[in-house]
């Protein structure tokens, strides 16, 4: 069994509360950070740790807070990007529903490192218990002199507030997030400047995670040491994977970073296999925006190594053969769905999601759905499936900010590895409407790779 | 002064100022190598980065750091750095982006140019005539809107619009009170007016000089003629509100429009008032200075021959160019 760090009291009753969350050794953290260490001791050991991103993007999180400009006399924020609203991630909800102290202890350290006496949690519009269970923690939190004035009497005073957003998934990119926090209409910013010199209010301001933010909790507590012993290379500590689709056992589980795909998939501890007794077909490894893999990609790399649940190796091969690790929404697809109905699902996602500012994404991402409606419901032409791969090219890359890029990348993924199917349902329109392409050869072995290149 | 910088785009280097943009350095370059520029409006702070028309390969990123940039620019909103090597016209990759953009541009717009008043000034027009193709693939229902009117001397056609924002900007900044703005989100965005409120302001007509296409039209001059039958005369009056530099805009003897004087990227030079615009359309209310000069390439230009350029033969051969000159300054001496 893997070790848990943020989610090891998950079962204990009560422990949403301040009282039971402290028994547990809740806030050890914030007492750790503020009585014995400096805010750029807390920074370093955030670097130490080896913690990235866990938003999607990966980007060590302590590099990203000391690249927080510190001019005098201006405000400096810390903001909790809460809008999670990728299709396939639920961890943030799960972590923020059930234990909601540690997200608070979190921030409070967090925004004692970084200088923030004033930070938000900025919450999808549609996480209306959250909101609550968050703002009864904070009351909680405060009553107990963790927030407030002069905190422990350390001489840091901190105010915590909860914003809900209207429900947007662009609201969960940073910039967007900031514009929509100021009050005004969710459109990503034009960078640079990056939020880092001019971000909340012109200000300094750094966006992290929910799950980021609650990981410098271990870290702190255990020691960056401690910490970066778990894992692999520079996918350090653990992550929270969002299980859905086809499982025995679909769930938020925290893993060890570095356990291999399949365990993960089919071992008992975690997901425990294909649901029904059906066989894998396909894997989105980390929320709908990254490539989509067939099983045989999904469980070796192009070279025939294991493929772990780590960032590196999810991205080995590249786009050709890998994809992302990305906010760790893991979908399972059984031999029985349809890979072209799953593609027209994403871009319909992403075509409603759009904020419209920058023509490729507000124009391309609607086209792509209507030539992938078309294909799913028997109307497409062979000449579709390039003009999809063109189209998304045309996004990819050449837009304000990366969700032309999340629009694209499924469809050219699903394109390069499942070709044949959507050919299938452009030769085959009726039986295309009338049952599924199937497993194929998509989880046939890897050609070895001296098969692929014979040495001579 | 501040610093200068050294910036090369397509091979020419030029010496501009320190935070000068791409797109700023290419104007003042001039000719070919400036991007097409559809929504970043010099006069508007903030404006720019949305359309991607103006979107460049920088293959070199300074003199300290010589890393290209790892994708496609907008060159409008990107700041120059001292040893820059930028890539337009000469960048395939660019030309076939810009030809994607221009496509996304287009796939809903109404291209109902024959009953459109933009029509001959209208930059989409231009745009798509000079780096679009010919035929669409877009094979679905293009998205339409109804037009509404926004008080009595501005029609909104959404249809037409590709988002600039530009008018967004205009009535933040230039009148004192914003009443339209973006609503919706994606493909269904548009301009509007909350509930259908009229735009009443003494400024308000500029955002119909802004719009680089024809979704804000002026309802007075709403039908009445074509512009390239039209002749654009500088002209100027004592006004209270505005500089009163404007150009009417004559079919005979009558002023059947006036705008504000716009230089060779469509941007206006002074933002006028609706008095001057929507008021004022007697000669006899203006001191007239002169016809306005119009690009040689645009159709409106196309009754008012300036001169001519040199046939293709003489413009490809050095020494027929030199000797071209030399005669056409004698000749105009005389
Ligand atoms: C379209 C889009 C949506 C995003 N949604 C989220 C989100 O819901 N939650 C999140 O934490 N990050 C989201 N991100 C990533 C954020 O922009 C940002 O990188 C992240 O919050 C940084 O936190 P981290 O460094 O802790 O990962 C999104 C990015 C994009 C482009
Ligand atoms: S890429 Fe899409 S979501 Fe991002 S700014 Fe452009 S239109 Fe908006
Ligand atoms: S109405 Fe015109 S100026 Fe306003 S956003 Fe649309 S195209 Fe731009
Ligand atoms: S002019 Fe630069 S993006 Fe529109």
């Amino acid at each position: 069994m893997g070790r848990k760090l943020l989610l090891e009291h998950i079962n204990v009753p009560g422990i949403n509360s301040f009282e039971v969350y402290r028994q547990k050794g809740g806030y050890r953290a914030v007492e750790k950070a503020l009585k014995t260490l400096t805010p750029d001791e807390v920074v370093e050991e955030v670097k130490k740790s080896g913690l990235r991103g866990r938003g999607g993007a990966g980007f060590p999180t302590g590099m990203k807070w000391s690249f927080l400009a510190k001019p005098d006399g201006v405000p400096r924020y810390l903001v909790c990007n809460g809008d999670e609203s990728e299709p396939g991630t639920f961890k943030d909800r799960y972590l923020m529903t059930h234990i909601p102290h540690l997200l608070i202890e979190g921030m409070i350290v967090s925004s004692f490192a970084l200088g923030a006496n004033t930070s938000y949690i900025y919450l999808r519009g549609e996480m209306m218990p959250q909101i609550r269970i968050l703002e009864k923690a904070i009351a909680e939190a405060k009553n107990a002199g963790f927030l407030g004035k002069n905190i422990l009497g350390s001489g840091f005073d901190l105010e915590l507030y909860v914003q809900p957003g209207g429900g947007a998934y662009i609201c969960g990119e940073e910039t967007a997030l900031i514009e929509s926090l100021e009050g005004k209409r969710g459109n990503p910013r034009i960078k640079p400047p990056f939020p880092a010199i001019s971000g909340l209010y012109n200000c300094p301001t750094v966006v992290n995670n929910v799950e980021s933010i609650a990981a410098t909790v271990p870290i702190i507590n255990d020691g960056a040491d401690e910490y970066a012993k778990i894992g692999i290379g520079r996918s350090t500590g653990t992550k929270l994977i969002s299980a859905s689709g086809n499982l025995n056992r679909p769930g938020v589980y925290e893993i060890e970073l570095g356990i291999p795909v399949e365990e993960f998939i089919y071992s008992d501890q975690y997901c425990g296999g294909i649901a029904n007794g059906k066989r894998l077909k396909a894997v989105v490894a980390g929320g709908s925006s990254v490539p989509i893999l067939p099983a045989n990609l999904i469980l070796k790399t192009i070279n025939g190594d294991n493929r772990l649940m780590t960032y590196e190796s999810l991205a080995d091969g590249g786009f050709a053969s890998g994809t992302m690790l990305g906010s760790g929404g893991f979908v399972a697809y059984d031999e029985d769905q349809c890979i072209v109905r799953n593609t027209w699902n994403f871009s319909r996602f992403y075509h409603h999601e759009s904020c419209g500012q920058c023509s490729p994404c507000r124009e391309g991402t609607g086209w792509m759905e209507k030539v992938l409606h078309r294909l799913e419901y028997g109307h497409g032409k062979l000449s579709d499936i390039d003009l999809l791969v063109d189209v998304s090219k045309k996004i990819e890359g050449n837009t304000i900010c990366p969700l032309g890029d999340a629009a694209a990348w499924p469809v050219a993924s699903a394109i390069r590895h499942f070709r044949d199917e959507f050919e299938w349902h452009v030769t085959h329109p009726k039986e295309a409407m009338e049952r599924n392409y199937g497993l194929a050869n998509y989880a046939d072995p890897l050609p070895k790779p001296e098969d692929l290149h014979p040495v001579n | 002064m501040s610093d200068k910088v050294k910036v090369t785009i397509d091979g020419i280097s030029i010496d501009v100022d320190a935070g000068t943009s791409i797109l700023n350095a290419a104007r003042q370059i001039g000719g070919d190598i400036v991007p097409p520029a559809m929504c970043y409006y010099s006069k508007l702070q903030g404006s720019g980065g949305k359309c991607r028309t103006c979107l460049v390969k920088v293959s070199k990123g300074s003199e300290k750091d010589p890393r290209p940039m790892p994708k496609l620019v907008a060159s409008c909103r990107t700041t120059v750095m001292d040893g820059m090597e930028v890539q337009n016209i000469t960048s395939p990759e660019v030309v076939e982006a810009r030809k994607g953009v221009v496509e996304m541009l287009l796939i809903n717009h109404p291209l109902d140019c024959p009953v459109c008043d933009q029509a001959g000034e209208c930059h989409l027009q231009d745009l798509a005539y000079e780096h679009g193709s010919e035929a669409t693939r877009y094979e679905f229902e293009r998205r339409t809107f109804d037009r509404i009117d926004i008080g009595d001397k501005i029609q909104l056609h959404m249809t037409r619009c590709i988002l600039c924002y530009r008018c967004v900007f205009t009535a933040d900044q230039i009148t004192n009170n914003r009443v339209h703005g973006i609503l919706g989100r994606g493909d269904a965005a548009e301009i509007s007016t909350y509930i259908e409120k009229a735009i009443e302001n003494d400024f308000s007509g500029n955002i119909i000089d802004v719009c680089p296409v024809g979704a804000l039209t002026d309802k007075t001059f709403r039908f009445k003629n074509r512009v390239w039958f039209t002749k654009p005369v500088d002209a100027h009056r004592d006004c209270p509100t505005c500089s009163g530099k404007v150009t009417l805009w004559y079919k005979g003897e009558d002023v059947i429009r006036v705008t504000a004087r716009k230089d060779e990227y469509g941007e206006v030079e002074e933002f006028i008032c609706n008095t001057c615009r929507f008021d004022k359309k007697k000669t006899n209310e203006w001191v007239i200075e002169g016809p306005r000069k119009i690009a040689n390439h645009s159709v409106i230009s196309a009754n008012h021959y300036e001169q001519l350029g040199p046939p293709p033969v003489i413009r490809k051969n050095p020494a027929l160019l030199e000797a071209n000159k030399e005669q056409f300054e004698r000749s105009t001496k005389l």
